[in-house]
């Protein structure tokens, strides 16, 4: 008991003298610590005080939020009006415009199971089921033509579905192609490691752009004649190909990274190939790769935007349109920061998702 | 060490082998790393396997449950000759308990999952079936509270001692150890020997390669002394340290038994 009170009394004697701690020990600790630190400061807030108050004032002061583009034009704040008066054309495209209720719905589905998802404890068997649900109720309603909907083209999609279309399929079907590539080069089948190789380097050998034109141009020509495959889904199976080559090289830094022991003990168990890599290794080596996978990931939901050159109208071409627009013209700054806020919620969302899931996969080796 | 000797429990026949290696080579690359290797292992045997590093103690065991492949002569496990029949390969993998000098366990799963793995996988044994075995042998080697933690979170002594029932789980007819107690600290050192003398005293047919020498005095049946990828010498225990035949074993002798 003694013992323990002398303990805790020094343990209280070498807390931070005050002079360290509080406000003022805070800013003499990080910002004004040295004289250039000091001056770096000075600077920068400086800097800040010249771009701020600006800003501010174009963004929230002077600016306008429900108007016409001709009331805009009398003010020099920004113009926020465009992004209301063309939500609807921005969001849905040319889908069906009493119909676009339909779109609306299928999204909410999609981000509800991606959040529903996204819960360690719902990963059963049941989430299976669920997902395979959820996309036929979002491919009745985007399609139509049964249960009384009227039906709608896929040439008439566009907007925010196509672009979480194209993303949410891409880079789910994309990450276990990637592992299958990853494995393959990895075999030791002279045949099969040979074709995953070539695979993998000749996909990475061209830019996006070249793919998604090759599946649009190109690739109904081999096609016999009176033949066509959906335009989307051309689209959709380039950006897939193209996502699963870069998977494979980081599933592959993944699988090196993985010590001879664990496979040999695996093997040493009687386990089958098969089993070693699905309970064993793999579970540990796309732990290992979280971040480099959602890097590629991320800039695969960003690469998405390129199908505007194959005429797709995604979230970037609906409003590149709307932009065209002469009742809307000069107003691109407030249309692209609404745009960069899309993309920016969408992929901090998933950058933050993969730094919990690495924290609650962890451990502690 | 304060037990009746495990010695007592006598090993069967030799006719009765449970492992047949006859005529055995091995290279790597143009390394000859086991030579002519024969051996005959009865049930329940203890075999001691020492030698200075290098010389081939470490890629025998290997080779019994085809983590090394050799390259001539037969290896017969428990009445499966040894060959690329994977089918096979597996079945007497299944069979040999294999305990490694870095524990290998699988620093993912909980030492609960670690041990259910095997049996649950491999022999399809029902999950409740599985936890009360693993839980069973948990026990036996001292560690039942830890179950629920991850490898990460325990001691060198205490991995080693998962991973030995680890392979237990398994209902091995045969265990390997390959420097069970090299990687360990000396204090953890006598934990994961205690556990192993408990196995023999239970009639485990057991082939450990390691530089405990007092482990061997009490245990093993045989000693096999290796250098050079043969076995130089093989005799009983005390036979083996009080009267070595072969100069080569004199000389490992005096530098290890200083």
């Amino acid at each position: 008991m003694n013992n323990e009170r002398s303990q805790t009394s020094s343990v209280e004697a070498v807390k931070p003298p005050r002079m360290r701690i509080g406000v003022v020990g805070w800013l003499r600790a990080n910002l004004f610590s040295t004289w250039y630190n000091s001056l770096l400061t000075l600077v920068t807030l400086y800097v800040l005080w010249q771009v701020v108050p600006p800003f501010i004032r174009w963004a929230f002061i002077d600016s306008l939020w429900t108007s016409t583009g001709e009331e805009c034009q009398a003010v020099d704040g920004a113009c926020w009006s465009i992004i209301p008066a063309n939500i609807r054309f921005i969001m849905f495209g040319f889908y069906t415009y009493s119909e676009q209720w339909r779109p609306a719905i299928a999204v909410v589905v999609l981000v509800g199971l991606l959040v529903y998802s996204q819960y360690r404890c719902n990963w059963k068997k049941r989430l299976i089921y669920i997902w395979l649900a959820g996309l036929v109720g979002m491919g009745v309603l985007m399609r139509g033509g049964i249960f009384g909907l009227t039906p709608v083209e896929s040439t008439k999609w566009g907007g925010l579905p196509l672009t979480l279309l194209l993303s949410v399929f891409g880079l789910t079907a994309a990450y276990p192609l990637g592992i299958v590539l990853a494995l393959g080069r990895q075999s030791r089948m002279p045949a099969v490691k040979s074709l995953c190789v070539v695979y993998i380097e000749l996909i990475r050998g061209v830019p996006l752009i070249s793919l998604l034109f090759m599946s649009s141009v190109v690739f109904p020509l081999f096609l016999p004649e009176g033949v066509t495959v959906n335009k989307i889904l051309r689209a959709q199976v380039a950006i897939i190909l193209f996502t699963a080559a870069y998977i494979a090289e980081v599933v592959r830094g993944g699988l090196q990274g993985m010590s001879r022991g664990q496979y040999e003990a695996a093997e040493s168990l009687g386990l089958k190939y098969h089993q070693t890599m699905r309970l064993i290794i793999l579970p540990q080596a796309l732990k290992i790769v979280i971040p480099p996978s959602v890097s590629i990931l991320i800039s695969a939901f960003k690469d998405t935007s390129l199908v505007v050159i194959i005429a797709l109208y995604d979230l970037l071409k609906t409003t590149q349109s709307v932009l065209g627009d002469p009742r809307w013209m000069g107003y691109s700054p407030e249309a692209y920061i609404f745009l960069a806020l899309i993309y920016f919620i969408c992929c901090f969302y998933m950058s933050n998702f993969s730094r919990k899931l690495e924290h609650q996969l962890d451990t502690g080796r | 060490m304060n037990q009746t000797s495990p010695n007592q429990t006598e090993p069967a026949t030799a006719d009765d082998a449970i492992i047949e290696i006859i005529d055995m080579h091995k290279w790597f690359g143009e390394f000859h790393v086991l030579q002519n290797i024969t051996l005959k292992v009865a049930r329940k045997e203890r075999i001691v396997i020492c030698g200075p590093s290098g010389s081939g103690k470490s890629t025998l065991i290997r080779c019994i449950n085809r983590l090394e492949e050799h390259q001539k002569g037969r290896i017969i496990v428990d009445g499966i000759e040894l060959t690329n029949n994977v089918k096979n390969i597996e079945k007497i993998r299944a069979e040999v308990g294999m305990v490694f000098q870095h524990f290998n366990l699988f620093p993912h799963l909980t030492i609960l999952d670690n041990l259910t793995l095997g049996p649950m996988w491999v022999r399809k044994v029902p999950r409740k079936e599985a936890e009360d075995a693993a839980m069973h042998y948990l026990e036996k080697v001292q560690i039942a509270e830890q179950a629920k933690k991850y490898p990460g979170q325990l001691s060198g002594g205490q991995q080693q001692r998962v991973a030995i029932a680890r392979s237990l789980c398994m209902a091995p007819k045969v265990m390997l150890f390959d420097e069970p107690t090299s990687a360990l600290d000396p204090e953890m050192i006598k934990e994961v020997l205690d556990v192993m003398i408990d196995l023999a005293r239970e009639g485990m047919t057991m082939l450990v390669v390691t530089h405990e020498m007092g482990f061997a005095k009490s245990v093993a049946h045989r000693v096999l002394f290796m250098d050079y990828g043969q076995i130089v010498e093989a005799n009983t225990p005390d036979e083996f340290f009080d009267n070595p035949q072969h100069d080569r074993t004199k000389l490992f002798l005096s530098q290890i038994l200083q």
